[in-house]
């Protein structure tokens, strides 16, 4: 990479390889965030699967152990927010969970060497970590905003959920039906968008960082200066990538952890 | 870092993994845990059910030590008893043998010393007359001293 110039750098780990589907600027498609997240969609569930499908009650292998001590947090941490039936909100969190984790954790991987083996195979840009793609994060998080809308009106019926809309928080004075109306609009749209937002965020900033401590690695050289270039960069690098570690549980979790409180909150009447 | 269509499949691959969760994943693990909960409190519930039989036992067995040890002891007495009873008709039985054996025996000697008794008296008799004949240097006539002779033999 030592011929790039510093933006060149920076631009190129920020471009996706992207396909035109169709007319207009829509209709691309960003091949590499679509085959990582299927792939470690597949991976991460996979594994859980294959562990479910033989898991018996008898005495569980390590593995086995491990996969029932996932299940039992998420399984938990539902249970601490939503009091009624876990047979959806409990495999949604351990998917969004799992999905989310396995997503982020790409961003461990060191962004060149992703960059080496990508040109390698042929492709222009290859981005690795999903999660740093606002369509990824927010194709989930509008997705939670549909099922926070699809639980409203199961939970309360249509007419119990346009009564609240009207009516809370201030009253149901048929003059404050209107600022009541758009006080919960943006409310229900600030829950995806910063969940969305939060994800896409953490993780951008993160391989940002990474970005730049790699450019401070492309400027070592056999000088005093260069040297300390270079080793700044290695132990920069790994320090950051520990601290990562937590970010990437922390905002799996968090993601997690906050679709479910919306999704019960859409069960709450006001 | 545009929005693009790339949103929609993402979405429908969210919705896919999710449906995969609800339908393959969620509940045989649900499944086998519930059971292995289900069977940990059931082996629970028969130890302590087990801890219990082993206490009633337990109690059982000393109840049934006790009594044992009681008919034991009776059956101990009980056959002592006997024994001294035994003993003691045996004891009974030959004092009453020694008894008879000794009534006979002074019998027998006081029909024998009877018997000598009047053997003597008759040799008594005939002693006397013989002496009385030669005292007399004549016959004495026994038939008419008869009277006298049988006085005699009285008085011996």
């Amino acid at each position: 990479m030592a011929a790039q110039n510093a933006s060149e750098y920076i631009a190129h780990h920020l471009t996706n390889l992207t396909v035109k589907v169709g007319e207009g600027g829509f209709w691309t498609v960003n091949m590499d965030t679509i085959v990582m997240s299927w792939v470690l969609g597949l991976v991460g569930l996979g594994v859980i699967w294959m562990v479910a499908r033989g898991a018996t009650a008898e005495v569980p292998g390590r593995l086995q152990s491990f996969i029932e001590m996932f299940f039992e947090f998420v399984d938990g941490t539902v249970r601490d927010v939503f009091p009624g039936s876990r047979a959806f909100l409990g495999p949604l969190a351990l998917t969004i969970f799992t999905w989310v984790f396995m997503m982020n954790l790409m961003d461990l991987i060191p962004i060149d060497w992703v960059a080496t083996i990508s040109h390698g195979l042929g492709a222009p840009a290859w981005k690795a970590v999903p999660s740093t793609d606002l369509n990824t994060t927010f194709a989930m998080s509008f997705s939670v905003f549909f099922l926070i809308i699809f639980f409203s009106f199961k939970a309360k019926g249509a007419g119990g959920f346009l009564h609240e809309l009207f009516t809370a928080p201030f009253g149901s004075n048929p003059l404050l039906w209107l600022p009541n109306l758009g006080l919960n609009i943006i409310e229900l749209l600030a829950k995806p968008i910063s969940l969305g937002m939060r994800l896409f965020g953490n993780m951008y900033a993160g391989e940002l960082i990474f970005m730049l401590l790699g450019l401070l690695g492309t400027i070592a050289s056999l000088s005093v200066g260069g040297l300390i270039a270079g080793g700044a960069s290695i132990a920069f690098t790994w320090a950051w990538a520990v601290f990562h570690i937590l970010i990437i549980l922390l905002q799996a979790f968090i993601f997690m952890v906050l679709s479910v409180v919306y999704i019960a909150m859409a069960h709450e009447h006001h | 870092m545009n929005i693009n269509a790339t949103l929609l499949v993402q979405a429908l691959s969210f919705a896919f993994l999710i449906w995969f969760s609800v339908k393959f994943i969620w509940p045989p693990l649900n499944r086998a845990i519930d059971e292995r909960n289900k069977r940990i409190a059931d082996g629970l519930a028969a130890a302590e059910k087990g801890k219990a039989a082993l206490v009633e036992a337990e109690r059982k067995g000393e109840s049934a030590m006790k009594e044992a040890r009681e008919k034991a002891s009776g059956v101990l007495g009980e056959s002592e008893k006997r024994g001294h009873q035994i003993v003691e008709e045996a004891k009974a039985a030959a004092k009453a043998e020694a008894d008879r054996i000794i009534a006979g025996a002074r019998e027998q000697i006081s029909s024998e010393l009877a018997k000598a008794k009047t053997e003597l008296r008759e040799q008594v008799a005939a002693l006397a007359v013989a002496g009385a004949e030669k005292i007399l240097q004549r016959e004495v006539d026994a038939k008419a001293h008869a009277e006298m002779l049988a006085k005699l033999k009285a008085q011996l």
